[in-house]
């Protein structure tokens, strides 16, 4: 069952809260440079299965295996992070407190030590490093605002981009385009592709317009299992899919 | 070159404080401005500024609220006691070689532990090393456990008694609740003459503008950007990849040697150590200081700390029994009125100013009530 092109390998992974299974054995992989939608309806274990994968939350049983060998269910959310693993939450979670590039520095692929931080260049220098994702973002202008200043789209595309300046291999997006507008979500989709050049994505959605401009392959989950997998155009026709999930989600489609 | 910015942030501020405390009270002391005895004082308020200098690091910027930091203050405090104990041995009503309330409590030789604070460099070592220690035992247990908030607040609270019960204790050899006293000289010099306090002011002085250059710097490195960022939003810098728990354990720590560097300075202004000064109301005093002075600032806490220590000596000079009053009310006070404390105000201030001038100025352009009532609608 290994893959050998997989750059994240699931296998068989189990996890109850208070008894009740949010996700029941569920195989599931991504390969290099893909970008992968993960759809279904709510309750299904969409953000639980991104939460295994970067250590939020430990599975009961199962093997997450990253890159060439290594397992991810022991490790630390920080160790997994270092691995190359970059997660963008949900609700946008960035420091409202401190400065666009101040956000970006705290993200940038750099030690994290104490040592490290403590003698760690600040200033113009880190301005440098940060100033080319703040131009590809749009943010360049406030680049010295406060992160809590933003509007709801742009603190979107500045978690996005500190997900970017950590250089992840493996990116994991939670619903990038919720409360977005139309403009929002087209260029959030452009950024995404942008990604998807050099990482390979995993973007939970339920835009099903946002999945079909963006996603090469889907995966439905559904009650905790994977339910089916495949282009875009198979899982929409796919009956059971269309039952449990996209009888709705046409529906909302049809607003677009 | 590289770490200028934050050496500059630094240095500005401190350079002006050390003017002041190092060049500008000596001299109002020389021209005869400022008693020895206000000097003595001063010096004692500046020693409690290190500690809140800790405080904010930890509470301020981190948002990490530890109500146990007068337990490393007291570690300080009486390694330098003990020091000063064994410095003046031989000299007691007894003329034993030990201090004299071992003789009271039937102990007739020195005990073990007490030996290494015969040498000052090895007490100095140990005032600030066991609180580091304890800290970071402290911080391991606790933080890596992701213990926080409130319950890391009640913790420290309930080591802070238990310390405090402790050291209370005769058995202990630490004088119990006389605590340490009765200290004569340092390094030969009696702790009686002006002028051996005088130095003591200056070398006290000194290490605040040290310990407050220091601070500033590590605020405006890097580091003070994760503390900030650990305060608000902990989960998100977690899966940044920075390990939370090593950097609450180093910020502990940090503050912790601060304290002990606090007591060390603190015992041979002030002449004695007792256990009152290293319980649960003394931890909870420094809170209000760095409350009052202004969090996450580094001044504040300086300012708050010195303040309320003057205001103290002042008004229990007049009005003892209603001290612990008004220093509660001046804490709901400030807690109220000025959230963001003393050295917020000015700000606070100018916004007000800026919000009635908008006000002044809007006023003739709102909409006027117009006779089919629309205006009224839009206003």
């Amino acid at each position: 069952m290994e893959k050998p092109g997989s750059i994240i390998y699931l296998e068989d992974i189990t996890v109850s809260f208070d008894g009740f299974q949010v996700l029941q054995g569920v195989d599931f992989y991504v390969d290099r440079g893909e970008l992968r939608a993960l759809i279904g309806p709510n309750g299904a274990g969409k953000t639980t299965l991104l939460d295994v994968i970067c250590g939020r939350v430990k599975p009961d049983t199962g093997r997450i295996i990253f890159g060439d060998n290594t397992d991810l269910t022991t490790l630390e959310e920080h160790e997994i992070t270092m691995l190359g693993i970059g997660r963008k939450f949900q609700t946008p979670s960035v420091f409202k407190n401190l400065t666009l590039v101040e956000n970006l520095t705290l993200a940038l692929r750099q030690p994290r030590g104490v040592w490290s931080t403590l003698f760690g260049a600040m200033g113009s220098e880190q301005m440098d490093k940060v100033a080319p994702t703040l131009e590809t973002l749009g943010l360049l202008d406030k680049a010295h605002h406060q992160a809590g200043s933003l509007a709801h789209g742009e603190m979107q595309w500045l978690e996005i981009g500190m997900v970017i300046v950590q250089e992840p291999a493996l990116f994991l997006l939670d619903e990038p385009v919720a409360g977005m507008t139309k403009d929002e979500r087209e260029k959030t989709g452009q950024l995404l592709q942008r990604l998807a050049q050099d990482h390979a994505v995993l973007v939970v959605e339920h835009d099903m317009e946002f999945v079909r401009q963006t996603a090469q392959r889907v995966t439905v989950l559904h009650e905790g299992s994977v339910l089916c997998e495949g282009s875009v155009d198979l899982v929409q026709r796919d009956s059971r899919v269309i039952e449990v999930y996209l009888g709705r989600g046409h529906n909302v489609d049809a607003h677009h | 070159m590289k770490h200028s910015t934050a050496w500059k942030q630094a240095l500005i501020p401190g350079g002006i404080l050390g003017f002041l405390l190092l060049i500008g009270l000596p001299l109002l002391n020389v021209l005869g401005f400022l008693s020895d005895y206000y000097l003595n004082l001063f010096g004692k308020y500046l020693a409690l500024a290190i500690l809140a200098l800790g405080m904010d690091l930890i509470w301020g910027y981190t948002g990490i609220l530890s109500l146990g930091q007068a337990i490393f203050f007291g570690f300080g405090a009486y390694a330098m006691g003990m020091h000063l104990m064994l410095a003046s041995s031989g000299q007691g009503v007894y003329g034993e070689r030990i201090p004299d309330f071992m003789v009271w409590n039937r102990v007739t030789a020195l005990p073990l532990f007490w030996k290494p604070f015969q040498y000052f460099p090895l007490a100095l070592f140990l005032a600030l090393a066991v609180p580091a220690v304890v800290a970071g035992i402290i911080g391991a247990l606790t933080f890596r456990r992701r213990v926080s908030g409130t319950y890391f607040a009640i913790l420290t609270q309930a080591m802070a008694f238990a310390t405090w019960l402790l050291f209370n204790r005769n058995e202990l050899n630490l004088g119990g609740t006389n605590g340490l006293t009765d200290f004569k000289s340092l390094f030969g010099f009696s702790l009686h003459t002006p002028s051996t306090l005088r130095v003591l002011y200056m070398v006290t002085a000194f290490l605040l503008v040290g310990s407050f250059i220091v601070c500033k710097w590590l605020v405006g490195s890097k580091m003070g950007l994760v503390l900030t960022a650990m305060r608000d939003q902990e989960q998100r810098l977690r899966f940044l990849g920075y390990p939370i728990a090593q950097y609450k354990i180093f910020i502990f720590a940090l503050a912790a040697v601060l304290a002990g560097l606090s007591g060390v300075l603190y015992a041979p202004q002030v002449g004695i150590i007792t256990p009152s000064q290293i319980g649960v109301l003394p931890s909870l005093e420094v809170v209000v200081w760095v409350a009052t002075g202004g969090r996450g600032t580094l001044i504040g806490a300086l300012l708050g700390a010195v303040g309320i220590n003057a205001a103290r000596s002042l008004l229990t000079a007049y009005y003892p029994e209603w001290w612990p009053i008004i220093l509660g009310g001046l804490f709901v006070g400030v807690v109220i009125l000025f959230p963001d404390g003393l050295v917020g105000i000015p700000n606070q201030l100018r916004q007000g100013v800026r919000r009635i001038r908008t006000q002044l100025f809007t006023r003739p352009a709102s909409p006027v009530p117009s006779p089919s009532g629309r205006g009224l609608e839009r206003g």
